[in-house]
Parts: structure tokens; sequence; C-alpha cells
């Protein structure tokens, strides 16, 4: 059990020359050697994660062997395409524009989650907008509900609890938009022989906020290990673009604007970093309150909360369960 | 009191349980100590009792002290509802 008493957002402090170095001495050694393949794929968002993972791939395999692609639809916002271009422009990589509103709207993704919407909005049609959130970690009662928030086009502004059928009803069809990416992040990566690199960075990773075979699948994570502190900090250090370091994270994924902390985190993500630290490393929360002026009993509920999250999440890193070991395929890359 | 109690009880091994194990379930046993109800679950526990004994819950309705065992949420309806025990 650690006991210190010095904890402060310092513990996010890195050396960012020698952490990016050796990064990408794994990268090298993860794609050329375990992965064989010549180069990387990255899903493009505009956002920092996707950016500080292809800058990173550029730089462990030079420019040349990596691919980036953006896939706007159709209630991504115009800055995703624009800020995902500049990195392109900035890295001097390769990338392609996948444009995936028709294969999205060919499988009902759209028509799907307007269908379960108005389970509890009967009235939700052509020219609404929405987004699903959650109440504020801190202020709200102990249970994080989902709710529904639907603007008409008029302009009217509601919010409705979701029932179960409705909840899911909605994420399982928006899943459609990370698996349909990830679908062609894959195709171009067989197509040239390149791995595919996922995004995500610690918070996202361990509490488990990415779909199943859709942006939760990749062929490796470079920066799955890195709290949303440090990525910003190695954002600065590979010189991504000032905007894109200061764009707050969205989720891109509805029509109405919507941020991480609405949908997943529930707390401002420097805030849930420290929370996520202290838990991992056995901090007090008496320690952690005063570094994200919260009080104790606050930050004991957030590690509560991640400690449900973790176990309600689990199900997503599980790999295809088998009845019995099938000893030819070795254990750590069985799929 | 007795059938509520019976009722939610069913609701939770059938849908969390998964009919399995329900001999380790004591009605007083926190669900989240034991970590079979999640948020998820919540809205699942909220929309049964809704539709079972026909009353809404609100917002502020959904704490612990109400829904954090099978005889938590037995009270929580009891007083809702106003059956005598």
């Amino acid at each position: 059990m650690k006991t210190s008493t010095t904890f402060s957002p310092k513990v996010f402090e890195l050396d960012a020359p020698r952490v990016t170095q050796q990064i990408e001495e794994k990268i090298r050694e993860i794609v050329y050697r375990r992965l064989r393949r010549k180069g990387a794929v990255v899903g493009l968002s505009g956002g920092i994660d996707s950016s500080v993972t292809a800058a990173l791939c550029a730089r462990a395999l030079g420019k040349d062997r990596v691919f980036g692609i953006m896939m706007p639809e159709a209630d991504s916002s115009d800055d995703s395409l624009r800020l995902a271009g500049r990195l392109v422009e900035s890295l001097g990589i390769s990338s392609a524009v996948e444009n995936i509103r028709g294969t999205l709207d060919a499988l009902g993704c759209y028509r799907r989650r307007d269908g379960a919407i108005r389970l509890v909005i009967p009235e939700y049609s052509e020219g609404w907008k929405c987004k699903i959130v959650l109440p504020d970690l801190v202020d709200s009662s102990y249970y994080s509900v989902f709710s529904v928030v639907a603007q008409s086009p008029t302009g009217e502004v509601r919010r409705v609890r979701l029932t179960p059928a409705a909840y899911m009803g909605v994420v399982a069809a928006t899943n459609f938009k990370q698996r349909i990416r990830k679908t062609l992040e894959f195709y171009h990566a067989d197509r040239l022989w390149y791995a595919v690199a996922g995004t995500p960075n610690r918070l996202e990773y361990a509490q488990g906020f990415f779909v199943k075979n859709g942006d939760g699948s990749a062929d490796f994570k470079p920066i799955a290990h890195l709290y949303k502190t440090q990525v910003y900090q190695l954002a600065e250090y590979l010189g991504v673009p000032e905007e894109i370091r200061r764009r707050p994270p969205t989720t891109d994924t509805y029509s109405l604007e919507q941020s991480q902390e609405e949908f997943f985190f529930s707390l401002p993500l420097r805030t849930m970093d420290l929370c996520m630290y202290g838990r991992n490393n056995n901090v007090p929360a008496e320690e952690v309150a005063a570094s994200v002026s919260l009080p104790p009993e606050k930050v004991q509920r957030v590690y509560d909360v991640i400690g449900s999250k973790l176990a309600s999440t689990r199900y997503l890193h599980m790999v295809p369960q088998l009845i019995e070991p099938v000893t030819e395929v070795g254990a750590e890359d069985a799929h | 009191m007795m059938q509520i109690e019976e009722e939610v009880r069913q609701f939770v091994v059938d849908n969390f349980l998964f009919g399995e194990g329900e001999q380790n379930l004591a009605n007083e046993d926190s669900f989240l100590e034991k970590g079979i109800v999640d948020s998820m679950g919540i809205l699942t526990l909220v929309s049964f009792v809704q539709g079972k004994y026909g009353f809404e819950v609100p917002d502020q309705d959904l704490v612990p002290e109400n829904w954090d065992s099978v005889a938590l949420i037995s009270a929580y309806v009891q007083s809702r509802v106003g059956v005598a025990g």
C-alpha cells in the first residue's frame, strides 16, 4: 500500500523525449517483428488521441509507412474532417477520406437509432437532433442513469430518462459507426500490408469507453498506457497542431454536440485522470481530494464508480471464450 | 410486502443472476457491493418497477437507499403504492 503524502498533478509529468523514444522502439518491435507488417493505418478523428497515435507511428515507422483515414458521416462535425486534414498535412502522411454516411444509411443506422429514441420521445423524427447524457458524477444522485437530450427543428429541447430498450437500441445502432470505420481501417491495412493502430488513451481503454469490434479493435494500441494529461504533453512535444490540442474532447457520434464527460466519464478529464491515478496507486481519497478540489467523500465515490465501471465493462476486453484450450495457438495470441 | 419482495427477488434472479446462484443472494445484500447491478441494471429495475406497480419513478428517487437491495426496493415500492404489509 502506497502512503504518499505528496500527491499532485505532477505525477503525470513525463520526460517527453524519452517516453516518445521508448514508444517508437516498441512500435517498431510490435509492427515489424511481432505483427510482421510494414506500416500502420490510423483512423483520424481530428482529436488529440488519434493525432498523437499517428504522430508516434510516423516517427517510429517513417511518414511513408503511415496511412491516415478520415471517415465522416451525417452526425460528425465538419471540424473533425478539417482538423484531421491539418494533421495529415503537418505529418506529411498519405491519407484517404471515406464518407461512411451511405453505408450507415444502408445498414439502417440512423433509422434504427431514431426508432429507439421514439420509444421515449414519440414525436422524434426528421430534423431533430439528439445526444445521450449522464448526470454529473459529483453533483448528482448516486446512480448515473442515461438520458436522451433531443432538440426539435424549432429549437425546443427535451431531456428524457431512457428505458433499457431505448438505451440499448440507440447504442446498438450508433455502434455501427465505430464498426464500419474499423472495417475500412482493416480494408486499407490489408491492401497495404499494414497493421491497424488503435487510439485509446488509458481512461478510455481501462474504463471500457469503446465499442467492441469497433474502435476497441486494433492490432496495437500505442497510447493505451497514457493518462489523458500525458497524451496532451506528448502532443505538444510531437508538434500536433495547436488547434487540435485546444479542441475539447468530443464523441463526435451524436447530432447534438456531446462531450466525453457527458456521455461517459461524468467528470472533467483532468479530474478523472487524477482520480484514476489515485485509485490505481492506492492513494487515499483524502490526498487526491486537495488536488481536484473535491471533498474526500466525493473522491471516494469516484473511486467506487471507476471500480464498478471496470467490472461492468470487463466483457468488452474479453477475447472469444473457448470451451477447452487449443494448445497449438499460443495463449497470448488467441482471439 | 412479502409478495412484492418475492416478485422483486424473482426479477433480480432472472435478470442479473440469470437464474443461477440464487442461494447466494440474501434480500438485504447490497447490489453495489455484490457488483451485480450497474447503472444499466438500475434502468432495468426502474423499468420493471414502473411497469409492474404502475407508478413513475422520479429522478430524485434514484438513490441507493431505494434500489440497492431486494429489501430496499420492496420497501420503496411499498411506500409508493401504499400497500399495507
